[in-house]
């Protein structure tokens, strides 16, 4: 039994500790954003962040999270309350199957989180291990420009507020 | 295509006495191109296998209004399109319709998800059915309120009468009344009055997608679910000869083995415990394999020596015509993967002798019917609901995953049992797009006009979905095995391995011949535009080669044998938005491409002009920048057909520049991402625009394969113009660009 720290809960996970954190998040933890798209670490639909960094979850061990924060698509926002990512890639339209997009998001929330303003060659070099197969990446690399944006605004309108106060 | 199957709820309902109701349409808005001397018989698109109109929309007595598709949405879009459709016809608010997509108890058999056909055959089928409910819900409001239905209006789900009095369309509908055969002709919307179609519209799937909501078929959890995995033979044909399993019987949270000849799969209680288990049992299972495979480095001569089955199918002759310069060439396709982000998956489920299979397969029907003949069981006793998974792009291993499914949990009665697909499994085993070979040879007149055409295709064919059990994979391991159906070649006009072999451009000579090859060395099947990627390829790169040798502007060549007035406009519209100039110079190592086709010669019309760089030192090409104009008819949702062709182009790209799938005379060794790169993102254009020709009142035409041919051709040409070396062999790799600059 293992204490996982997901979105800000925790949770006692019973799997074996060499299980990778992709099947502790789906199968036990029942989260969907995060997927499996090769088990090999080669296509990035697998991301989520841990500690403010992109990892590949289906190639980490569950037993090298111990004590860390992990966040997944899910800790970002809901349909009804998305995130300034989630807002973006809605706003942008960018997914057609959409099934890499969640890895996808969390790359490009990590990148945003270091770097408030990339260019746009260090939004393609963060996502560069990040495959799409429907070609979807234009809207995609728009989506991140979107997404930085709202980012900035909603600091901007948060620091404004905690002034104001 | 299938004989269509008897679809039970149909057989029910008719058993039950159907009430045909007629009811006349004047001055109807007719989606046909037919001449209006010669009426439509039947109704138009999937309507006219399945007439019924309560077999596409549904209005309950609350109010509530259901559509309902026997196509699946593969990501394209469509469920969001078809929403507009109905919601316009019936003058509903947009967010207050269901769509229900493919599942056999639920919806009409529209046979495959596929070849661009989802519009015109279920949107057109949905647009006609609605325009036809709201007609009946007024006229039944017009006897309810004795006054003339000229009178009556329809709004926000109600019809209203002139001095006010609303009938909500739940109110109107009685027990049977949409339960009336389908007419000929409907009254469609003026399309200058439409408030839903034709605007971008947001699509519905989205937000879940992006938020972890259970949309795909790998997110369903049921009750007491288990995890299976397969472990497929190492090669094709391989015979499994000894499995001890009673090791991995022992490892912890498994279920059980299951063995049917060289079919072998092991259930456990928990995924990664599946997962370990697979591992295990792999090392126990031994294969005896043998070597199969032709040479992959000369699949020109390989597909060329096949026996082949000829037939000349496009011939016209103008001897009057002066035959000058002529030159020919040989274009070769490798086989090509799908390559799915998400492998297959699909989860089933026995209870009481009754078969259900969540699948993300594209043919809820044909699947079904392979499935019950695997199972040998009736199939009115198995039933598949459609679940999204990842894109497809066509036959994937998606059938595949639904009939290992299905065999796995006939073994475990009552237990919902949840396979997932491994990448090398998806890689090495999914149905590959095949191998073409094309041979051209055209001549100028002394005008500079092409004066005769020779074109040859060899090919497989385009097609091997299920239909028979002997399709998939299961049943072709199972120790009672169903062999693989004969291949045959798919019907003309839209064609397979022929598919827009027939130039639409004008020439007073030409002869096209399809060389149909039975054989089939490695597994294929659908992918994305079939024949088409190739046969346009060729075709367009031709042109070029052509445009070259009469010393013309490529694109001023092909308007001047291009009769067809759309896709002039199409090429046009392409042109200028690349501010594309006749006798224009690329900048340093840049090159301009340009091509063009009509999808099938009977669908979307797309041209590409690009713009690509090659690095001189290392052949290494990228796509700069692209520039489409798309005719795909009346436009439903602008941003939805733009998602289409800007994808199209993408995907297009990578295919002509990186994909080939490897094999040895054994084994496919191409078994992941590393093996079979595809694009990544340091590749990705600048730029790619889109623009619409819309056509209010036309038919639709699809648009999910119209951008794949014209791509390509686009790319080699562009590369073409960059080097001065015409390469004739997909993929253009770096290495063949380096080779053809050095030679």
């Amino acid at each position: 039994m293992m204490t996982l720290k997901v979105n800000g809960r925790e949770h006692q996970v019973d799997a074996d500790p060499d299980t990778p954190l992709l099947y502790v998040l789906r199968d036990d933890i029942k989260l969907n954003a995060a997927k499996f798209g090769c088990g090999l670490g080669q296509c990035g639909s697998c991301a989520v962040i841990v500690d403010g960094k992109a990892i590949l979850s289906c190639i980490t061990p569950m037993v090298l999270l111990e004590g860390k924060q992990v966040t997944t698509l899910e800790g970002l926002g809901s349909v009804s309350e998305p995130a300034p990512i989630q807002r973006a890639f809605i706003e942008e339209q960018a997914a057609q199957c959409g099934y890499c997009i969640p890895g996808m998001m969390m790359r490009a929330q990590a990148l945003l989180l270091k770097n408030s303003k990339p260019t746009d060659a260090e939004i393609r070099a963060a996502l560069e291990q990040h495959l799409c197969r429907c070609g979807t990446h234009m809207r995609i690399l728009r989506a991140v420009r979107r997404a930085a944006r709202l980012m900035e605004a909603a600091d901007a309108s948060s620091t404004t507020n905690r002034s104001a106060q | 295509m299938n004989a269509p199957l008897i679809l039970d709820r149909r057989r029910v309902l008719a058993g039950g006495g159907a009430l045909i109701v007629s009811f006349s349409l004047t001055s109807a808005f007719a989606q046909d191109q037919a001449p209006a001397a010669t009426p439509p018989s039947k109704p138009p698109g999937s309507l006219a296998a399945t007439a019924y109109l309560d077999s596409w929309i549904r209005i309950d007595a609350d109010g509530s209004i259901t559509v309902f598709t026997g196509k699946a949405e593969l990501g394209q879009g469509f469920r969001t399109a078809f929403q507009q459709i109905a919601a316009e016809e019936l003058d509903l608010p947009f967010e207050s319709l269901k769509v229900i997509t493919a599942d056999t108890k639920l919806t009409a058999n529209e046979g495959y998800t596929a070849g661009s056909r989802s519009m015109q055959d279920s949107g057109t089928a949905i647009q006609n059915a609605a325009a036809q409910v709201r007609e009946l819900l007024v006229a039944e409001a017009a006897k309810r309120l004795d006054l003339p239905a000229e009178n009556l209006r329809t709004e926000n789900g109600a019809v209203i009468s002139p001095d006010g009095r609303r009938l909500s369309y739940g109110e109107l509908v009685a027990a049977d009344m949409l339960h009336v055969q389908a007419q000929p002709k409907s009254r469609l919307k003026d399309p200058a009055t439409l408030k839903v179609m034709g605007q971008p519209v947001r699509r519905v799937d989205i937000p879940a997608k992006v938020t972890g909501g259970g949309v795909y078929v790998q997110d369903m959890r049921l009750p007491g679910m288990v995890h299976a995995r397969v472990v497929r033979p190492p090669s094709y044909g391989a015979q499994l000869t000894e499995c001890d399993s009673s090791a991995v019987e022992k490892l912890a949270g498994v279920v059980k083995v299951v063995r049917d000849g060289n079919f072998l799969a092991v259930v456990a209680e928990k995924e990664f415990q599946s997962i370990k288990a697979m591992n295990a049992l792999s090392s126990a299972a031994k294969w005896k394999e043998s070597a199969s495979l032709p040479k992959q480095d000369d699949l020109l001569n390989v597909l060329m020596h096949l026996p082949s089955q000829d037939s000349t199918i496009f011939q016209r002759s103008d001897p009057s015509v002066s035959r000058g310069k002529t030159i020919e060439a040989i274009y070769t396709r490798p086989y090509q993967l799908h390559g799915s982000v998400g492998p297959s998956c699909a989860v089933a489920q026995l209870v009481d002798d009754a078969m259900t299979v969540w699948t993300h397969t594209q043919g809820v029907y044909p699947d079904r019917q392979a499935i019950a003949e695997m199972l040998r069981v009736p199939p009115a006793s198995v039933r598949l609901i459609h679940v999204e998974g990842s894109g497809c792009y066509g036959h994937n291993g998606a059938d595949d995953a639904a009939a290992d499914a299905a065999l796995i949990a006939r073994a475990l009665p009552g237990r919902p049992v949840r396979v997932q697909w491994m990448r090398e499994q998806e890689h090495a085993w999914e149905p590959f797009g095949p191998a073409m070979v094309t041979k051209l040879k055209a001549s100028l007149d002394s005008n500079g006009k092409i004066a005769d055409w020779h074109f040859d295709v060899w090919s497989n064919t385009h097609s091997m979905r299920p239909g028979g059990a002997g399709s998939m994979l299961a049943a072709q391991h199972m120790a009672q095995p169903f062999a693989v159906p004969a291949p045959r070649p798919l019907p003309l006009p839209e064609g397979g391995g022929d598919r827009n072999a027939i130039p639409i451009y004008t020439f007073p000579n030409a002869q096209v011949v399809h060389h149909f090859i039975p054989a089939m060395p490695l597994r294929i099947s659908a992918l994305r535009a079939l024949g088409a990627y190739h046969n346009v390829f060729s075709i367009e790169s031709f042109m070029d080669e052509l445009a070259g040798l009469a010393d013309a502007d490529p694109v001023e060549f092909r308007l001047k044998h291009l009769e067809d007035q759309r896709g002039r406009a199409v090429i046009e519209k392409a042109a200028l938005g690349f501010e594309w100039k006749s006798g224009q110079k690329a900048p340093q190592d840049r090159g301009f491409g340009f091509a063009f086709a009509r999808y099938k010669n009977l669908a979307a019309y797309c041209a590409v002009a690009s713009e690509v760089e090659v690095n001189r030192e290392t052949g290494r090409p990228r796509l700069v920048r692209a520039v489409a104009a798309v005719d795909s008819g009346q436009v439903v949702n602008p941003d939805g057909l733009i998602n289409q062709i800007e994808g199209a182009i993408v995907q297009s790209m990578s295919w002509t520049l990186y994909e080939s799938v490897t094999f040895d005379d054994t084994r496919i060794t191409s078994i992941d991402w590393q093996t079979y790169p595809i694009l990544r993102f340091d590749a990705v254009p600048e730029s790619i625009e889109v623009h619409i020709i819309d056509r209010p009142g036309q038919p639709f035409l699809g648009s999910g394969e119209t951008g794949q041919g014209p791509t390509a051709a686009s790319i080699a040409n562009a590369i073409a113009n960059a080097t001065g070396k015409r390469l004739r062999n997909l993929p253009l790799t770096r290495k063949r660009i380096k080779e053809a600059i050095d030679a």
